[in-house]
C-alpha cells in the first residue's frame, strides 16, 4: 500500500505544482560589457510570454492583443512569443532564451512571472522589463497594471439594470484583494441603479477549472441568480454554461460577446495595445530611466487601459445610455465609485463618508461590501 | 439545499464515475493505471476536437473513447509486456496524455461546439425530489446509471468476469478456461482507458462545452483513489464518485448561504473526504485487494 500512496502523493504534488523546478539553472552571469545603452534601446525585438493560451477568451488573450499592437505599431520590429509559459524557472529559461536572440524589451505577462523576470533583469541590465500586475520593480523591471475596477463597476450598473430578481452572482478564484475589489466595485455599480441588489460569490479555487465553474454556474443557478459576472483567467465556460441556463453573464478580461450574443450583458476588459505601444516605444528610445513606466505603473478608464466590452443585443437603449453617463462622469473624476461612505458586509464603516481612497488602498482591500454574500477566510 | 447538493454530486460526479469504473475493471485484472489522468485529459481533448469539426457529439464520444483507450494501450505494453513499473509507468503515462493533449488541442480553445444537452427524461424527472436529482441530467450521464450496473453484473455473474478477476488473483482460474492471463490484462486496461476516455468525452462535451489544456485537473488520479475507496466494487464506486462530485457541490451551495467557514477549508473537501473515505476502509481493503495488485503495491515492482 505505501507505495501506492506514494506514487499518488507524488502524482498529486506533480499535478498542482506542476513543475517546483529548483531555483534558477545558473545562466551564465551578466557580461554587461560596460555601462553601455538604457535598457531596452534600440532594440529590434520584442520578447512577450504568457502563462496560458492566446484564445482563452481571458487575461491571456488580452495580453496577446496586446503584442498584436506592438507587431502592428512596429511592422520591422520582431515580435517572439512563448504561450504556456509556467511561473517557475522555466519562466526564466525562456526569457534567457528571447535575450541570447536579440530581445531588449521583455514583457512578462503573468503575475507568478515577476520573481523569474526580477533575476533575469538583475543580470541583463541593458534589457527593459514591463511586467504586469506586480507590486515591486527594479533598476529596469517596471509593472503595469489598471484599474479595472472601474470597468467592474460600470457591468454592476449594466448588470443591476437588466437583473429582474436583483440577484447577482460572481464566479471568482481566491479571495485576494484583486477580486474583492472588483466584486466590491461590480456590487455597488449594482446597487446604484437597485439598492437592494445583492452579490452572490462563488469562490472556485483556480483560475481555470471549466468543471468547476460549471458546478458554480449551476449552484449560484439553483439560488436565484439571474445574472452572472466572474473573474477567472478563462472566461467561455461560464459563459456558455450561463447561456445554456438563460442566465445572462458578464465577461472579464477580454471582449467575448459573440459566444452567447443574446445572454451576454457586456464586460470588463482590458486594453493592452495603446499602453504596451507606448512602453516599447519609451524603452527603445532609451527613456524607459525616468519615464512613468519604470516604477509602478496603474491606468484607468481615463488612459484608455480597461474599457467596457460591446453591450449584447438585449441589453435596453436606455441601459446603455446610463452607462454611458457613469463611465463619463468617472472618466471626468466627478465621480468615484468608492467615495465614502462604503460599509463592509457587517454594516462597519470602511471609508468614511467624504472620504476618496486612493489607489493603493484600495488594492490592500479586505472586505466584501454591504450586499455581497460570501466569506473571506480570516 | 439538499436537491441542490445532490443534482450537483451528480453533475460533477459523472466524468469521474466512468474514470473510476474504467480503473475498477483494470484493476481487477491485476493492472494499476495511474495513466487514467492521461487517458482521461485525450478524451476530453478528442471528443471536443472530433465534436468540433464534425459537429455531432456523438462521433465526439467515439473518439473520445478511442482516444482513451489507446492512451492506455501504451500503458498496458509497457505493463504487461515489456514489464515496467506499474506505478512510474502509469504517472509517465499521465503527463504524456497531458502534453499530447495540450499540444493538439492548441487551436480548439476558442470553438464553440453542440455538445451534449440536459434533458429531462419525460415522466421521471417529475417524480418529486428524485426526479430532479436524477433525471435532469445529459445522456452520458443516463449512460452512466447502466454502465455501473452492468459492469457489476459482468465481473460477478458472468464467466468472462471470472476470468477477469481471474487474471488479477489467480492466473490458474484463467488457464483452466483456455485463455491467456496477459490477453485478458489487455482487454482489462484498454477498457478501463476508453471508460476513461468516455468520462473525459462527459467533461468536454457534456458538463462544460470547453476545451483547455489539463481541463481534468486531477479527476483521473481522484478515480484512481476511489477504487480503493471502493474496495473494488462498482457500486461502491458509483458511490464515491457522487460523494467527490457531492463535495464540490456543497462547497458551492455553502458557499451561496455566507456559512462562515473559511473557503480554502471548503476547496480542500473533495479531496479531504476521499482522503477520510480511504483512512476509514483502508484496513478492511487488504482483503478486498485483488492479489496480483499486492506485489504492485508491495514489492514486486510489476
Amino acid at each position: 500500500m505505501k507505495k501506492l500512496y506514494l506514487a499518488m502523493v507524488i502524482a498529486a504534488i506533480m499535478l498542482v505544482l506542476s513543475a517546483c523546478s529548483n531555483e534558477g539553472s545558473a545562466t551564465e552571469s551578466s557580461d554587461s560589457s560596460g555601462e553601455s545603452a538604457a535598457p531596452g534601446e534600440g532594440s529590434e525585438k520584442v520578447g512577450f510570454i504568457f502563462v496560458g493560451t492566446k484564445d482563452d477568451y481571458g487575461y491571456n488573450q488580452a495580453a496577446y492583443d496586446g503584442s498584436v499592437a506592438v507587431e502592428e505599431a512596429f511592422p520591422d520590429m520582431e515580435i517572439l512569443r512563448s504561450e504556456n509559459v509556467p511561473e517557475t524557472a522555466e519562466a526564466e529559461r525562456v526569457m534567457e532564451e528571447m535575450i541570447r536572440n536579440g530581445a531588449k524589451v521583455i514583457f512578462p505577462t503573468s503575475y507568478g512571472h515577476l520573481e523569474p523576470a526580477m533575476n533575469v533583469a538583475e543580470r541583463h541590465p541593458d534589457v527593459a522589463f514591463f511586467h504586469q500586475g506586480g507590486l515591486k520593480n527594479a533598476e529596469n523591471l517596471g509593472t503595469y497594471f489598471g484599474n479595472i475596477w472601474q470597468a467592474a463597476y460600470l457591468s454592476g450598473v449594466a448588470a443591476g439594470s437588466v437583473s429582474e430578481s436583483g440577484n447577482l452572482g460572481y464566479v471568482v478564484s481566491f479571495p485576494i484583494p484583486q477580486v474583492l475589489l472588483n466584486v466590491n466595485a461590480f456590487t455597488l455599480g449594482a446597487q446604484s441603479v437597485n439598492p437592494d441588489a445583492t452579490t452572490t460569490v462563488a469562490f472556485t479555487g483556480s483560475w481555470c477549472d471549466p468543471g468547476q465553474q460549471a458546478s458554480s454556474v449551476n449552484s449560484l443557478a439553483e439560488q436565484g441568480v439571474d445574472v452572472i459576472s466572474q473573474h477567472q483567467d478563462c472566461t467561455k465556460t461560464v459563459i456558455e454554461t450561463a447561456d445554456r441556463l438563460d442566465i445572462k453573464s458578464v465577461g472579464y478580461h477580454a471582449d467575448a460577446s459573440t459566444l452567447a450574443p443574446e445572454t451576454w450583458v457586456t464586460g470588463a476588459i482590458w486594453n493592452w495595445g495603446d499602453l504596451f505601444v507606448d512602453m516599447t516605444t519609451t524603452a527603445i528610445e532609451g527613456n524607459f530611466k525616468g519615464s512613468e513606466y519604470d516604477g509602478i505603473y496603474r491606468g484607468g478608464l481615463s488612459e484608455g487601459v480597461v474599457e467596457l466590452a460591446p453591450f449584447g443585443n438585449q441589453v435596453p437603449d436606455d441601459v446603455k445610455t446610463l452607462v454611458e453617463e457613469e463611465k463619463a462622469a468617472i472618466e471626468s473624476g466627478e465621480f468615484h465609485p468608492f467615495a465614502g461612505p462604503i460599509k463592509s458586509q457587517n454594516g462597519d464603516v470602511k471609508i468614511e463618508e467624504g472620504v476618496t481612497p486612493t489607489t493603493d488602498e484600495l488594492e490592500a482591500v479586505d472586505y466584501f461590501v454591504e450586499g455581497v454574500i460570501g466569506n473571506i477566510s480570516e | 439545499m439538499i436537491i441542490e447538493v445532490l443534482t450537483g454530486a451528480i453533475i460533477a460526479g459523472t466524468s469521474v464515475l466512468y474514470a473510476t469504473t474504467g480503473e475498477l475493471i483494470s484493476e481487477r485484472a491485476g493492472v494499476i493505471n495511474l495513466g487514467t489522468e492521461g487517458s482521461m485529459v485525450s478524451g476530453a481533448m478528442a471528443a471536443f476536437a472530433a465534436t468540433a469539426w464534425s459537429g455531432s457529439p456523438w462521433i465526439g464520444l467515439a473518439f473520445g473513447a478511442i482516444a482513451g483507450l489507446l492512451i492506455s494501450l501504451i500503458h498496458a505494453f509497457l505493463v504487461i509486456d515489456r514489464k515496467a513499473n506499474q506505478l512510474a509507468t502509469g504517472l509517465t503515462i499521465m503527463f504524456f496524455g497531458l502534453g499530447l493533449s495540450a499540444f493538439f488541442g492548441r487551436s480548439l480553445v476558442d470553438k464553440q461546439i453542440n455538445g451534449f444537452e440536459s434533458i429531462d427524461i419525460p415522466l421521471l424527472s417529475q417524480i418529486p425530489f428524485v426526479g430532479r436529482i436524477l433525471f435532469t441530467h445529459d445522456v452520458l450521464t443516463y449512460l452512466s446509471y447502466l454502465l455501473v450496473p452492468a459492469v457489476w453484473f459482468f465481473l460477478f455473474r458472468t464467466k468472462w468476469g471470472i476470468i477477469l478477476r481471474g487474471a488479477g488473483e489467480n492466473e490458474q482460474v484463467v488457464y483452466a478456461y483456455g485463455k491467456s492471463p496477459k490477453l485478458v490484462r489487455y482487454l482489462a486496461v484498454m477498457a478501463g482507458g476508453l471508460l476513461a476516455g468516455v468520462g473525459g468525452a462527459q467533461l468536454s462535451t457534456a458538463f462544460t462545452h470547453t476545451w483547455i489544456e489539463g481541463m481534468t485537473q486531477g479527476r483521473g488520479i481522484i478515480a484512481v483513489a476511489l477504487v480503493i475507496f471502493a474496495s473494488w466494487l462498482p457500486f461502491r464506486a458509483m458511490l464515491g464518485a457522487y460523494l467527490f462530485g457531492g463535495a464540490y457541490a456543497l462547497q458551492l451551495a455553502l458557499q451561496g448561504r455566507g456559512v462562515d467557514i473559511s473557503q480554502f477549508l471548503l476547496f480542500m473537501l473533495p479531496y479531504v473526504l476521499t482522503l477520510v473515505a480511504m483512512f476509514i476502509v483502508e484496513r478492511k481493503q487488504r482483503n478486498m485487494m485483488p492479489l496480483g495488485l499486492k506485489d504492485v503495491f508491495e514489492g514486486g515492482g510489476n
